[in-house]
């Protein structure tokens, strides 16, 4: 069984993705920022990286640049799901290394399909 | 609204669209001709469906329009588009390499994901940067989806189902709250409003034809009707891509199923496609 960390600083957005998570057969494990994020990845790094931007405490994209620098040698899957809807602020998440984007707001059918489009569920 | 006014909306559809209402489906049909009523001031369905008895056209087109099924996503069965640009899309280019000209018709377009997906695939594969003509039209019954199509904006939720996020920033220009499709890509595209039991006679004659989880709609006669007419459009060697569960059986034209890709037909066997397969 796959593990999914969400990172939110939202508890209600937190436990919506991970009741969805875990009827797409994921484990899931929370932060509620990049820096609470990075400690965890340190400890047992996860499949996927459910991500929010907006965040007390190290923001998404520092938090993702951190983890594409880690030396570990693990590559997560890092789906930003965030407000921040702008082209340029997609493209920032791209070049820091994100491998796809939710705009939200998003529904269970909009999770499933980038969690297909990066390979991780049955496309439907 | 009763079983008569049923059985008479179900003939309407019959007869103008080939399409098989589900009788069962009751609260689906109130639900889809709630719009209907609002616009032309109607108390319920019965009323409405009464009123279709007097052949007001404008009536039987909005209930026709909204009977449809519309729902649709870029890239919808990923596998069909990997079929096309991976089988379909390599053959053709060297098999049209001298007359570098491609014709591409998708039958029931929506609101227009699936021309679009393929002018994606289209852009990707450089035909026209390389000189080629890309003649590519797309269709549907439904006049407000092909307008909707035509003008290519989705909305936020349309474009994050089956799009890459690294397409939609390529490929899309974002208005507002609304993505558009690229002119580039939009300009690719001829859409019109058209019904599969009118005459094709219009059509080009075609190197690939996708008609995709509409078949299913019909009734067996129009089934065969549609794919013995697409038969007729279709080169030699050309390609229909239908949905990956939809089978072509009874066909009195015949296609020919290519191994190991659901849902793609060739028009003729042993076609050059399948050559190029092969070896």
């Amino acid at each position: 069984m796959k593990t999914c960390l969400v990172v939110d600083d939202s508890r209600v957005i937190r436990k919506i993705a991970c009741a969805i998570l875990k009827e797409l057969s994921f484990n899931t494990e929370e932060a509620e920022n990049g820096a609470a994020a990075l400690s965890a990845c340190r400890r047992k790094m996860p499949d996927i990286i459910l991500l929010d931007w907006q965040m007390p405490s190290m923001s998404g994209v520092e938090f993702l640049r951190a983890l594409r620098s880690e030396t570990s040698g693990q590559h997560p899957i890092v789906v930003f799901c965030t407000t921040e809807n702008d082209v340029a602020n997609i493209s920032e998440a791209i070049n820091a290394g994100a491998d796809e984007y939710i705009m939200k707001p998003y529904d269970r059918g909009i999770l499933e399909a980038k969690l297909a489009e990066v390979g991780l569920v049955q496309p439907r | 609204m009763n079983a008569s006014d049923l059985a008479y909306l179900a003939n309407v559809m019959r007869r103008r669209t080939g399409i098989v209402l589900a009788e069962r489906k009751t609260g689906m049909i109130e639900t889809r001709l709630a719009p209907v009523m609002r616009r032309f001031g109607f108390r319920d369905a019965g009323a409405l469906l009464k009123e279709l008895h007097y052949g007001h056209e404008a009536l039987i087109q909005a209930v026709i329009e909204a009977m449809t099924t519309n729902d649709s996503a870029f890239f919808r069965d990923r596998r069909t588009f990997d079929e096309f640009r991976d089988i379909v899309l390599p053959a053709l280019a060297v098999e049209r390499a001298e007359t570098r000209h491609l014709r591409i018709w998708c039958a029931a377009c929506a609101a227009g994901q699936e021309p679009y997906s393929v002018a994606m695939l289209l852009d990707d594969a450089g035909l026209a940067d390389k000189g080629w003509q890309i003649t590519l039209i797309a269709t549907d019954i439904n006049s407000h989806m092909v307008a909707r199509a035509e003008e290519g904006f989705y909305t936020q939720f349309e474009v994050q189902r089956g799009l890459p996020i690294r397409r939609l920033v390529s490929h899309f220009t974002q208005d507002d709250d609304k993505w558009r499709i690229a002119e580039k890509l939009r300009r690719m595209v001829s859409f019109r409003t058209f019904n599969l039991l009118d005459s094709f006679g219009w059509l080009p004659d075609c190197d690939v034809v996708f008609c995709r989880n509409v078949l299913m709609y019909f009734d067996h006669k129009t089934r065969l009707s549609v794919l013995d007419r697409i038969g007729e459009i279709l080169a030699p060697d050309g390609a229909l891509l239908v949905g990956p569960a939809e089978t072509l059986v009874g066909s009195e034209l015949g296609y020919f199923p290519a191994e190991s890709a659901p849902g793609l037909f060739y028009r003729s066997r042993p076609a050059p496609l399948r050559r190029l397969l092969a070896g």
